[in-house]
Parts: C-alpha cells; structure tokens; sequence
C-alpha cells in the first residue's frame, strides 16, 4: 500500500495525533491509558456529529460483522450498539442467551470460536461472569467490546458518562463527582470509578455501609454514608440503579428505607449547586432512586447519556473494529 | 537502508511561501470568476491542510470582493473505502458544514490532488449532509495518477511526478515558512 501511505503522509503531516490506536478489545477502563481514554472522547466528537447529518450513515465497517452476543438481558446497551454498528455500515446479528446454544451446554468459548468460524470481526459480549470479555478477547482474533461482565466493568457505559460530562462542563479534572447507589455490585460504578480517577475528578462513593464498603477507598475514591453532607459540593451526581432483582435481603433493608436515606428526592435535590449534573445510567426507578421531578428536571442530562452512548459505541466499534484487521 | 525521517528542507523545493501565496490569490479570482453567486459558495476543507488552504481562500475573497464566505471542515477518514487495508486506522476529526445545502455550491478544497480517493471520500460525506447544487475541487498541488475519473476545478501548480515520489507541503506551521517539496525516492532503496 506504498500509494496509501504517500497520500496520507502528504495530508497529515502538521497534525500528528497524541496517540496511535493499537487495541482490538476493549475489556475495561482500569488498563486504558488516559491519553486512549481522550483519543476515544476524541474520536466519539466526529461520530457525534454523524448524528445531526441527513444520511446518519458512515461506511467506515462496511462488509463487517458484528455479533452482539447477551448472555444476561439487556435491552437499551444490545440497541445501542446495534444502532451505533448499523450507522457504521457493519452487518450485525443478535445472540440472546435464550436463543443460543448455551442452554444446550455449549461452553462460553465453544460458541465464541463458532461464531469466529462465521467471521465474525466484532464480539459485542455481556455476560453475568466477571472475566468473561478478557477470557475471549485472549483467544480470538475477533475484536471482543466488554458490553458488560458480572459485577466488573461496564467500559462503554462510563465512557459515555465521561463524554456526557466533559461535554457539559467543559472539563473532567477538578470536579467533584458523586455516585449514589449500589457500587458493591456495579460494574458502572467501577468502571466509572477506574476513568473518573485517571482524568482527575475528585470522587465521593454514596450509599448503605453493605453496598458501600469503605475498601473502596483503596481505588482513590473517598466514601460516605451521609448523602445530605455530600450533595452541596457535587459536581455531577450519577445515580446507580437499585438493582432489585439482584439484591440479596442481607445487604438491602427494602426499597422505601432506601429512598429515605439516599434517594434523590426533590427536597434534597435542593442541596445540590445549581449547575450540578444528574445522571443516571437507566433505566430508571422512579420514586426509588430519584424522584421524577428531578428525573425530568434542568439538571438532568439522562437522555444526553442516551444520544452520547451512541457516539461513543461508534467511536469505539471503529477504533477496536478498525484495528483489529488492519 | 537508510530510512530515517526527513525533514522538510530535504528534497526538491517546488513552491515556497510567496508562490503558494500568488497560487492561492489566483484561485480565488477564480472562484470569483466562475460563481457570481458567491455567497451561495461554502469552502470546504479536508483537515488539515485543507481546512487552512480554506481558511485562506476566503481571507483573499474577502480582501477582494468584501464578502464573507463560508467555510467548513469536511473530515473524510469515516468515508474511506479501504479501512482495515491500511497499515494505521485513520484518524476520525469532526466535520462541520453549513446545513441545508441545497442550493450552495460547495467547494472542496485539499493541498495535494493524487489519487481521486480522498476526494471521492469528501463527495461522499458531503453528500451525507445534504444535496449541494454543485460540487467543485479545488488543491494546492495536482501531481497526477488517478485511479479515479476525477479532475480538479482549480489547481495551484500541476506538478509531474513518479508513482515512488512523495509531495510534502506544509502550511500553516506556527514557526516554520509554508512550503512544498518533491521528495525523491532514497537511492540505495
């Protein structure tokens, strides 16, 4: 490709780029550099704008694969990358653990090294196993995107709350970010917790002691068990669903006693700054986490998440996609 | 094998800051010339040099005939077709054009005309915002070998060259002149 190379060498000279991309997966934001983490904000602005075109459509992925494997249910995160695979120009399939054969016994790798058999470039993977994305991302050639593991790292979904803050506020360093909620089982959470750390936000950790250990702080974050000391000084608070079917009787005393003590009510809305943003990964619980006034209110960016997951979902298909056969 | 990076001042100095300059002084009397509408006229620009060659067209346009034109950024790493061919991913910059385009002449402005693919790419993305009334080409260089049925509409300096030869224009630096360079093929490779 002695031509290629000419044609981009007289193009690009003035501009190199901080960052040559050399990844195929992304399994988690705990190993990206924070230099990768802004050139996929970065690469996530040119997609965005995608979006306000006539034609929404690229055909950066024309002629490839994806398959969107869900071994644990999901609907808004599966849609996400389906539309963000489609605008792209990939073909994709859906693999729902229902549908597959997985309920006959197949091993995970089994049906992984089927669908590779298939050619398929990109292994969009959400499995209720932590580990299960870096175990086929090590023995595929296929690009393998984390859409979710376990109690792990969701990296996709942090992503799209970094862009959705930086876009919002200008920045990331500096500011004082909150999240509410059940960090014990989330891999929103950490995931969010390992990108806000690198880029140099100040992070507060909020909830029950059983859902908030304070071995958490070992991560650079500081942790509280008093929302009403916490809201004044936040920047952004990111509200965690209370994720009730899997929470074990233990750990949660019961739905009402949690919004007594950490729900974002609308008088305790009252204590945040006035251009403090309120995010939530969705779906929402209504009157649970967050009061629908507040939900629905100025502060609110839940649905920027939505619009800028997108983006992101395209910034990283290309990326990883792109790379992986080059 | 030597191969190590050259700098700009290696190889054959083909327009320094004054010809590039006079180049693009000329252009815009041209585009002046060709469109009497000219605030129907966008300038869009392929990053980077695109973007900055743009930039200037305009400021002479303005210097002339006391209008502002349009300009925008139209990014074609998206719209390539040989993703996944290439020894490094492009990198993806934000495009920015005027919308609707119905009705506007938009002209796509690059430093070096070679292969047609680049500007293939742009009309793509170009019309992926809209339906222009019409697209022109404008660059800086036009060194020949297409491998596309495409031409340029303005052309600063047609500049003959071998398929192992490489043209290097800069443009825009912050502390060295514009220039552009023929670099010759290095005789023990």
């Amino acid at each position: 490709m002695r031509i290629a190379e000419s044609t981009i060498s007289s193009t690009s000279l003035n501009t190199e780029p901080a960052l040559r991309w050399n990844r195929k997966d992304l399994v988690g934001l705990r190993e990206l550099s924070v230099d990768e983490i802004s050139f996929i904000l970065e690469t996530a602005d040119a997609f965005k704008q995608v979006g306000t075109r006539e034609i929404k459509k690229v055909p950066a992925l024309r002629g490839k694969t994806l398959v969107n494997f869900f071994v644990e249910p999901s609907t808004r995160t599966r849609t996400s990358f389906e539309l963000a695979a489609f605008r792209l120009s990939a073909d994709v399939i859906n693999i729902s653990a229902t549908s597959s054969s997985l309920t006959k016994g197949e091993t995970l790798k089994d049906t992984a090294r089927n669908l590779e058999a298939l050619h398929a470039d990109i292994l969009v993977l959400r499995h209720s196993s932590a580990g299960a994305a870096q175990f086929l991302a090590n023995r595929l050639k296929a690009s393998v995107i984390n859409a979710g593991d376990g109690a792990h790292e969701h990296p996709t979904q942090a992503l799209l709350d970094l862009y959705t803050i930086r876009e919002k506020r200008g920045k990331i360093a500096g500011l004082h970010v909150v999240i509410i909620g059940d960090i014990l089982f989330s891999r929103v959470a950490r995931s969010n917790i390992f990108g806000l750390v690198k880029l140099g936000a100040r992070v507060t950790l909020v909830g029950p002691s059983t859902l908030v250990p304070r071995e958490f702080e070992k991560l650079g974050v500081e942790v509280s068990h008093k929302i009403d000391n916490v809201l004044p000084s936040a920047d952004v608070v990111n509200l965690l669903r209370i994720q009730h079917e899997r929470q074990r009787k233990e750990y949660f005393p019961g739905l009402s006693e949690y919004t007594r003590f950490f729900g974002l009510t609308k008088e305790r809305a009252k204590l945040l700054k006035s251009d403090c943003l309120i995010m939530h990964p969705g779906p929402i619980n209504r009157g649970v986490e967050i009061d629908s006034q507040v939900a629905d209110g100025l502060q609110s960016v839940i649905l920027d998440q939505v619009t800028n997951g997108l983006a992101v979902r395209m910034a990283v298909l290309y990326l990883c996609g792109g790379i992986a056969t080059t | 094998m030597k191969n190590g990076k050259q700098n700009s001042s290696a190889g054959v100095p083909i327009m320094d800051a004054e010809a590039i300059r006079r180049a693009l002084r000329r252009i815009a009397h041209e585009i002046i010339e060709r469109n009497p509408r000219l605030a129907q006229v966008v300038l869009a620009g392929i990053p980077s040099h695109g973007v900055e060659i743009a930039r200037r067209l305009a400021d002479s346009i303005r210097a002339i005939e006391k209008i502002d034109i349009e300009t925008g950024i139209v990014d074609v790493a998206m719209h390539r077709d040989d993703v996944g061919t290439r020894p490094e991913l492009p990198v993806v910059r934000t495009s920015k054009l005027p919308m609707p385009l119905e009705e506007r002449t938009v002209i796509i402005v690059d430093d070096v005309l070679y292969t047609g693919r680049t500007v293939r790419a742009a009309m793509d993305a170009i019309n992926s915002f809209g339906r222009p009334a019409r697209i022109e080409f404008a660059a800086l260089i036009d060194r020949g070998h297409r491998e596309l049925p495409i031409r340029a509409d303005y052309v600063g300096k047609n500049l003959p060259t071998a398929a192992n030869e490489k043209v290097r224009v800069r443009i825009g630096s912050a502390n060295e002149p514009d220039g552009v360079w023929l670099l010759k093929p290095e005789a023990a490779g």
